[in-house]
Parts: C-alpha cells; structure tokens; sequence
C-alpha cells in the first residue's frame, strides 16, 4: 500500500469573488476580529512593500516578504490565546503583527538599532518578543518544530490551557527535526499545533522535488496525529481549522498538524531571484487568488469595509511605515558592550578581556571600526581625524 | 575568472572525467545553487547527475555516505556551513570513520561535501560560520579552504579525487570578489600541503581562506616599516601541514596565526601547541593568535568582531617588539 489512494481533501470556506461555497452557512467570524485581521494584512502587506524597496535602496540589508500568505499567518494566530505561544520560521511577520508588535518594534529589529531586543545580532526579520509570546526567529530550519514539542509539554504540566503553535514551510519538514518533533508530540502527547505553510518552493525547489507524496498532511498518520488541510489563502478557512486545532489539542492534549495550501508570491528573500526558477505565468495564476483581495471581497460583502476606507488605510499604513522607519534608522547602534552581553548570563574573564582589547584597539584606529568607536564615545569629528592621520599608510594609500 | 567560475569549473571538469561524479544538495539543480556554483551542470549531465535534495542536511550526508560506499563519488553541497550541524553525526561518527571500523571493507572516500564559510557579508548569526574547528578534532575527515580561483579549482579537483571524505569549504565573501587567472585545463594542488606566498626573515603569517587576503594587506603595512614577513597559507586544515609551518618558524622565530572562528578552541591553537612544542628553543615571542571574539558571529558589529588588517599588523608589532 503506498497510500495513492489516500489523498486528503482541502478544507475551503471563500470562493475568490468573497462568496462563500456553502450560501446561507454561519461563519465563526465576527465583525471586530474580522476587521482586526484585515488590517493586519494590510499592515504585513504595506511593511512587506516598504522594506523590500528599502532593501533595493541599500537601506536595509535583507528581507523576507510574507506575500501571499497573510491569510495563513494571520488566520492561523487570530484562532488562539494571545498568550498561547508561537514558534514560528520566519516569513510570519503577520502573527507577531497581529499580536500587536508595534511598527517602531519590526523597525527597531530591522535596522539593529540600540532598541532592537535581540541587541543587533540578527539579520533583519529574526523578531522575537516575550511580552507577546513570540520566540524569537532561529535561522537554521526545523529547530523550532521539536522545541516546540518541548514548549507545549511544559505548557501540559502548568496545566494553564494554553498550546504551542509552530509554523514552517514544506521544506522545514523534510528536516529530522520535523520527524523527531511529531513523533515526541504524539507519543507524550503535547497540546501542540504543527502548521505548515505550504507554499509550492523552498528557494528554488518545487515542492515535487521535496516529496513524493500527497504533501505534508498525511505524514499525521504515520505519528497517529489528527490533521486537517485548509485552504491556506481562505482566511476563514484557516482560522476556523486552527480553532478546531486549538480545541482539540487543548482539550485532549492531542498535537494536530494542519497543511495550509498557498503560494509563495514573492522571491524566496531579497537575495533571491524566482525567475531562475518558475514562470510569470504560474505567479500570475496565484497573484489571482490573492488571500487579501478575497477577504476584502467578503468584507464588502457583509457591508463591513468600502472603497474608501480601503484607500484611507492604505494611506495611513505606509506613512505609518515611512516615519517609522526613518526614526529607526536615525538611531544609534548598540553599545559595543552587546558584543559578549549574552554569550552566558555574565561575561567570563576571558570575554571582558577580549571586550578590554579590543576597546584598546579601537581607541588607537577609531575610524576603522566607527559603530564602536561612536558607542565608546568618540565623536565624528575625531573619527575623521584618525582616518586622515592613518591615510598615509592604509595598505594601498600611498601606492594606489 | 571568479572563485564561483572557477568552482563552476572544475565540477565541470570532474564530471565531464568520471561518470561516477554526483552533485546534489538543495537548491543545485536548475537553480545551480544559491550562489551559482553549480549553473548549467544539470542542462550538461542530467538530473540524475546533478539534482536537488529535499532540505535534509542529515539526509544529504548520509545518502552521500551511503552513495560513496556504493562506488560512486558524490559531491554533496551543504548550502552555508552554518547548517551543516544537522549533519555533524553523518560526518563526524560516519564519514570520518567507515573506513576504520570495517577495517577498510568499505570507505567512503569518494566522498566531498562542499559548504560556504565565513563572515564579511552582513550575514550575521547564521550566514557567517567558520566552523572549521570543530571537523578538525575528527579523524578520518580532510578539510580543505581555498583562498582564490585559482586554488579553488586546483584544490577541489584534487579533493574530488582523493580516496578519503573530504570536507571543502569555500569563502563566500570571495565568491565573487576574488578573481584571477584560472588555467582552463584539469590539474589538481596537493591536499595537506602549505603554500608559502611570499618569504620573509622577520615573522610568519599564517592563515587560510577569506583570511590570507587580510594577512597578505597587514605583512604589505608591517613591510612598509621595514618588517619582513613570511605569509603561509595552509590550505589544509586537516591534515595540516606541520613540516612547512615549523620551517618558517625556525626561520623567523616568530608566528602570528589568524583566522576568523573563535579563539579557544580554534584550529590556531592546535598550531600554536605544535608549533611551540617543536620549536620552542627559536621562538623569540609568544605566538600570536588573531581571530574573532569568544562569541557567537554577531551582525551589526561585525567589524568590530572580525579579524582584520590593523589587528593582525598590531600583533606583529607586538610580537617584533616582545
Ligand atoms: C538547516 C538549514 N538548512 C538550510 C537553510 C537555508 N535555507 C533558508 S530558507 C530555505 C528554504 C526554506 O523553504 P520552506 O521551509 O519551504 O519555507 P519558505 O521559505 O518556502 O517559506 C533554505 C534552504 C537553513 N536556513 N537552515
């Protein structure tokens, strides 16, 4: 038996126009919560517009755009407890914004300013807030899954009610760390959610090159796991299935694995060029179903959202943006001292010594290294002193 | 040619020679990896010659160990040295030892995982990895790191036929920033041997990679006030060249070793305890190591973090002045 035979259906509420497949059902989203994931989108939307041209201007130095798949992200983190914990990949700026992560927060961790919480360690995009339950972005992939697995035990014992959600793309799960995760979710039987957005590539390699099967759902079985695959740019589709996962998983502490079919819209990130790999075409298909546009189609549809207030948000979210940040760029980068502050819980002897010289090193040569050297205190001017005072012997200054 | 025309190349060259030559990893097929590195081999020898993985760094090296065994000469690409971890056990317990637990009934000496190190390149955390040291304290394994096009072909054509797992890791901040002459034709540079690029009297400089374009411009500062360096590029960390190394010390009395991983731990400690222990009675400074800080690879002082030029002249300095 290969399980051919076995494929599993998509659970879909919206059509495209915003009509719903079933005329007449209830659906479980209310007005308020509705607009609130909306404008969510919108907000991700506009912050993925803005910092991408930033990118491109040399401003920012890299970035990833969640583009396609706002309804996943943000469907998916609109069905849980704010202080159900979220472990996510990294293309899932959506759930730290619908959380309410401030746009000076996204900003502050972009530019890897002295605000930024993870202290300018991290290229841009590795967000992370404990106030909002948000861990903190790790580049190698799939380490989140089996943590989260940890997470969501711990979660069992304190015995709060409250699950883990983990979020990674179809390429994460070929990982070990996916397998190990699953199988130690159900054997201790953990209150923990497994979503994952699969979005046709990781960077250039179509998901037929990334599994044989029929995708990431039917692995559930093999870890007696319930799973359910939705629809991953139906936003009511996503949220009402990760409520019924939350449900579930809370209740009988049961993990649940969710498959949300969607599409990666954008290059994989701003290093990255999709036309090396697939076709205008096939993009242009998915650009047709986008998750925002459908919602938007429904919203007006229940008379809870306009032409105008479209256009009035639209505006207000990327001045928003702009301003924001502007003031992120202008300020300083962290203290010099950020270089061994969290290696351990306090620095070792051996890592103040090597603060100590290489803070000698810098007094002597400022201008070669003028972030330490502003945060030790010397000012623009004296910086450019002390390049003019070494110009003369930079390898190449006098021969060149 | 670039260093990633030259790698291009000789993966060209060795597929073209041998038929048992296999490129896989993620990301390599019609793409050619992240960085290109292996453009056009899949339109020239066909997806089963030269294809994507799924994204299982594990599963990339034990299928490759499996593929070695079998005969075949597998060049697996680990897409950023950073991610190689995940494979640690495939390489560390399996790789490095199949020869020696059966008793050479099977080896997997046709194997080559190719990986970019290194930082410069605003990667922080995760994109910036020199992590070298750590492979060095495995038996069995051979490590190699280029410095330019040039080497990169001659050393990784050499590493591709080498009866033994070999562990090639390029710096990426040179892919395409170093370019040179490349001879179009196949040769090979010999694996466990240093190259010394230029002779001096006064101290040896001794580094690899990314590393010896920073050596190379602080001996050009250190010359310009009359201080005659000795610059040697390793080229293998494993095994590493202690013949040529202890040459240049007795010669000079004095070593500086850079590289950009950590200090404790790093490979310029091992080369500093043998070194020492060999040439004790010449030396006529403490050996220097310059390398980056005790810390994990952080982003927006990376400058600050790295070794560079002026602090690997201020340790020559310091050691002519000992
Ligand atoms: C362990 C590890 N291997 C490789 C990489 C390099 N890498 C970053 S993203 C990516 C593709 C991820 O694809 P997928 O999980 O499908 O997520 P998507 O980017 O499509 O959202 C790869 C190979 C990495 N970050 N970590």
């Amino acid at each position: 038996m290969t399980g051919d035979e076995l494929t599993i259906p998509i659970f879909k509420r919206l059509r495209q126009d915003g009509t719903l497949y079933r005329e007449g059902d209830d659906v479980s989203l209310e007005r308020v919560k509705a607009l609130k994931i909306y404008h969510t989108m919108l907000f991700t939307r506009v912050l993925d517009e803005r910092m991408l041209a930033a990118q491109r201007q040399g401003r920012l130095s890299f970035y990833m755009q969640c583009t396609g798949e706002e309804a996943t992200v943000i469907g998916s983190a609109a069905a849980l407890e704010d202080d159900d914990m979220i472990m996510a990949q990294y293309r899932e700026q959506g759930a730290l914004a619908w959380r309410g992560f401030s746009c000076d927060e996204f900003m502050n961790q972009m530019f890897g300013n002295e605000l930024d919480y993870g202290k300018g360690r991290q290229m841009p995009i590795h967000y992370g807030s404990r106030d909002l339950h948000y861990m903190t972005i790790s580049s190698p992939l799939a380490t989140q899954i089996p943590q989260a697995t940890g997470y969501a035990y711990g979660q069992k014992l304190a015995g709060k009610g409250r699950c883990t959600i983990t979020i990674f793309g179809e390429g994460a799960a070929s990982e070990g760390d996916f397998h190990a995760a699953l199988n130690m979710a159900s054997v201790h039987r953990v209150p923990c959610i497994f979503l994952c957005r699969n979005n046709g590539y990781a960077i250039s390699t179509p998901s037929s090159e990334q599994f044989a099967a029929d995708g990431i759902a039917p692995r559930a079985f093999g870890y007696h796991m319930q799973c359910i695959r939705v629809d991953g740019n139906d936003v009511i589709a996503v949220y009402e299935a990760t409520c019924a996962a939350r449900k579930i998983t809370v209740e009988t502490n049961q993990p649940v694995l969710i498959e949300a079919m969607t599409y990666r819209l954008a290059a994989h990130s701003s290093s990255d060029d999709p036309s090396g790999y697939r076709s205008k075409e096939e993009e242009a298909i998915w650009r047709d179903k986008d998750p925002i546009l459908r919602m938007r189609h429904w919203l007006e549809a229940q008379g809870w959202w306009s032409e105008e207030d479209e256009k009035a948000t639209g505006d207000q979210l990327r001045r928003e943006v702009l301003e924001s940040m502007k003031r992120a760029e202008k300020l300083a980068p962290p203290p010099l001292e950020s270089l061994i502050s969290d290696v351990y819980d306090t620095p070792p002897p051996l890592l103040q010594q090597q603060l100590e010289d290489l803070k000698q090193h810098i007094r002597k040569y400022p201008h070669a290294y003028p972030k330490g050297a502003s945060s030790m205190g010397f000012s623009a001017q004296e910086i450019e002193q002390s390049r003019k005072a070494h110009e003369q012997w930079q390898p190449g200054g006098e021969q060149s | 040619m670039n260093m990633l025309q030259a790698i291009n190349n000789a993966l060209d060259i060795a597929m073209a020679a041998n038929p048992q030559v296999v490129l896989f990893g993620e990301d390599v097929g019609v793409f050619g990896g992240v960085f290109r590195a292996t453009s056009h081999l899949q339109d020239k020898y066909g997806r089963d010659r030269c294809f994507n993985t799924p994204l299982t760094e594990q599963g990339i090296i034990g299928f490759a160990n499996g593929l070695a065994a079998q005969g075949s000469t597998p060049v697996a690409e680990i897409q950023f040295a950073d991610y190689i971890f995940p494979a640690f056990d495939q390489i560390v317990n399996e790789a490095a030892k199949f020869r020696y637990r059966s008793g050479d009934l099977f080896n997997v000496g046709g194997l080559t995982i190719r990986t970019p190190y290194g930082g410069g390149i605003a990667g922080g955390l995760y994109h910036s990895q020199s992590p070298e040291a750590y492979f060095a304290h495995t038996p069995g394994l051979k490590i190699v790191i280029p410095r330019n096009p040039h080497q990169a072909k001659g050393l990784l054509l050499a590493a591709i036929r080498d009866p033994n797992p070999v562990l090639f890791m390029e710096p990426k901040r040179l892919y395409r920033a170093s370019v040179g002459e490349v001879p179009e034709a196949d040769y090979e540079l010999p694996l466990g041997v240093a190259e010394v690029l230029s002779e001096g009297s006064d101290i040896t400089l001794l580094g690899w990679g990314a590393q010896m374009e920073i050596i190379e411009k602080a001996a050009a500062m250190a010359e310009r006030e009359g201080i005659d360096c000795e610059v040697i590029d390793l080229r293998s960390i494993l095994p590493w060249d202690i013949e040529t190394v202890c040459k240049s010390v007795l010669k000079t009395g004095r070593l500086v070793v850079s590289h950009e991983a950590p200090l404790t731990g790093g490979f310029a400690s091992e080369i500093a305890a043998t070194v020492q222990e060999r040439c004790f009675l010449y030396l006529e400074a403490p050996i220097r190591r310059v390398t980056g800080l005790d810390t994990p690879f952080p982003l927006v002082l990376e400058k600050e973090h790295l070794p560079d030029e002026l602090k690997i002249y201020e340790a020559i300095k310091q050691s002519l002045s000992y």
